[in-house]
């Protein structure tokens, strides 16, 4: 898997998440996803940077571009909070531990080709989604 | 700070999303449009989201909110101009924006929004 570009992108705000989005769907369109495809990969990100901003505390989205096999675009969100004691009960729909629905690491599982979770109590959580063209 | 406008016709309150909202900029939206409601005393709100790239959750909620609260004050929402791209995440993420009223266009909206609010006044002029 050959990485063709990579930036980093902080999520320290509120105005970050709008960023990220932004971002987001300049590289996803400039890969030639599908306008669904693209949103989709927008919409996960703004759902993942809400959590690292909200659970933990701010971080940064590492977004990278990556050619082979297929052109794809992949995401790391990554932040030094709390961390995800139970991950399996974290990405049922419905849980939350906040204000919100619950959706939001399930719900972006859903909208992407490949999704991973690294979580220490403690430490903090890493997030890694794919989306390929 | 930034907000959203929103416009009076009539009976019917009218807001269009234009910009992509912050989190914080889609509560003041929620708790504007409750209030102008109460003040007005309008029958209807219309959301057109026409602009929107994508609803993740939290707008999701925010408009089952603001369908929710208008309801409770006595007055109808409908939900304009999804772009089908965002319907389709939206389903997938999770939400179908149970209690929302949608329509595909302004021009629908206003004619389910009328419908509406002439509906209950036949269903409450016919027991006076």
């Amino acid at each position: 898997m050959a990485v063709v570009s990579s930036e980093s992108v902080p999520v320290a705000n509120e105005t970050d998440v709008v960023t990220v989005r932004r971002r987001v769907r300049e590289v996803a369109g400039t890969l030639g996803l599908s306008l669904v495809d693209q949103t989709k990969v927008v919409t996960a990100a703004s759902e993942l940077a809400r959590n690292t901003l909200l659970h933990g505390g701010g971080g940064t989205m590492e977004l990278t571009t990556l050619n082979g096999p297929r052109l794809g675009i992949r995401l790391t969100f990554e932040d030094k909070g709390p961390g995800i004691p139970d991950i399996q009960l974290a990405l049922r729909d419905g849980f939350t531990t906040g204000s919100g629905l619950g959706l939001g690491l399930g719900g972006a599982k859903r909208l992407v080709n490949e999704f991973e979770v690294v979580s220490r109590v403690g430490e903090g959580t890493k997030v890694t989604i794919v989306r390929w063209k | 700070m930034e907000k959203i406008p929103i416009l009076r016709m009539g009976e019917f309150l009218l807001a269009t999303i234009q910009v992509d909202m912050h989190d914080r900029l889609a509560l003041a939206l929620q708790d504007d449009l409750t209030t102008r409601i109460s003040e007005t005393g309008a029958r209807g709100v219309l959301i057109d989201i026409s602009s929107l790239e994508i609803v993740d959750s939290f707008i999701g909620r925010m408009l089952g909110n603001i369908a929710a609260m208008s309801r409770v004050l006595d007055a109808q929402t409908v939900v304009v101009g999804m772009r089908p791209a965002v319907a389709i995440t939206l389903v997938e993420l999770g939400m179908s924006l149970t209690g929302v009223k949608t329509a595909l266009n302004v021009d629908a909206g206003m004619e389910l929004l009328h419908s509406a609010v002439d509906g209950e006044r036949e269903f409450y002029g016919s027991r006076i």
